[in-house]
């Protein structure tokens, strides 16, 4: 016998409330970060060896900021995901699991802001 | 909650699957678990980006510091995995997209996308190092 009422249903969310929402999440971020990745991969090795004056004026330039920004916030979300499924399946104690899953967000909320803070000021500081 | 034995007396023997130390590797369930080694590695390399950035975005004397950090024998040790977590992490990202969509999924298919991300990735991390970093001195 069907408990669910037909809301339910609609919505199609399960028992957690969530749906498709994680794994849907990791897949796009997972399609920017491809793009962004190399982006990266290019950056890093077009400053190897690069004085601190032409760091900053390739990391103040505005196409370069906000691919970097992107960069940051789609890969610090799907770390976070990908982290948050690792703590899942390895770690059994509720406990421990509670609070390995609130370091990892506290983790990626770090590096998000501190690099993103980073970019900000390279790009308006003086 | 997880302890399904807990209050009820001694936890029934019930049979165990079959676990790492049973199953004869194969090579999708080795490129499976890399992908899970060079996530983590990842994870904990965006520490290093994030330091470099704030260098950047500090000092030049800070930014010559870190720099120095990063030009030490260790310091390109680190940066070439990072490198080769990055590409293999990518090149098993993109495997598992075309798994997503229903598609490769017979054995060989499975063995080659499997195989081809592994030497694709050491291919393209040697490619970039040979014509980025060496010729900036950086090897």
């Amino acid at each position: 016998m069907a408990m669910r009422t037909p809301l339910k249903n609609v919505r199609h969310l399960g028992s957690a409330k969530e749906g498709a929402d994680h794994f849907w999440k990791q897949r796009v971020t997972a399609v920017a970060n491809v793009f962004l990745g190399l982006f990266l991969v290019w950056l890093i090795a077009s400053l190897v060896g690069a004085d601190h004056a032409t760091v900053k004026t390739k990391l103040s330039n505005p196409i370069v900021a906000l691919a970097l920004l992107a960069l940051i916030v789609s890969g610090t979300v799907h770390m976070r995901l990908g982290m948050q499924t690792i703590i899942e399946d390895y770690v059994n104690g509720e406990g421990t699991k509670i609070v390995l899953l609130m370091l990892n967000t506290f983790f990626a909320a770090f590096i998000a802001l501190a690099s993103v803070f980073a970019i900000l000021k390279l790009s308006f500081g003086a | 909650m997880a302890d399904a034995g807990s209050g009820r007396g001694a936890r029934p023997q019930r049979p165990l699957s079959p676990h790492l130390q049973i199953y004869s590797p194969q090579i999708n369930m080795v490129m499976s678990i890399f992908h899970r080694i060079t996530g983590t590695a990842l994870y904990f390399g965006t520490l290093l980006l994030a330091w470099w950035l704030i260098a950047a975005a500090t000092s030049p004397q800070y930014f010559n510091y870190v720099s120095s950090w990063f030009a030490t024998w260790p310091g390109k040790i680190v940066m070439l995995g990072y490198t080769w977590a990055l590409l293999h992490h990518m090149l098993g990202g993109i495997r598992h997209f075309i798994w997503d969509l229903g598609k490769g999924y017979d054995l060989q298919t499975i063995d080659r996308l499997s195989w081809g991300s592994l030497f694709l990735s050491l291919i393209l991390t040697g490619s970039i190092w040979v014509t980025v970093a060496m010729p900036a001195g950086g090897v």
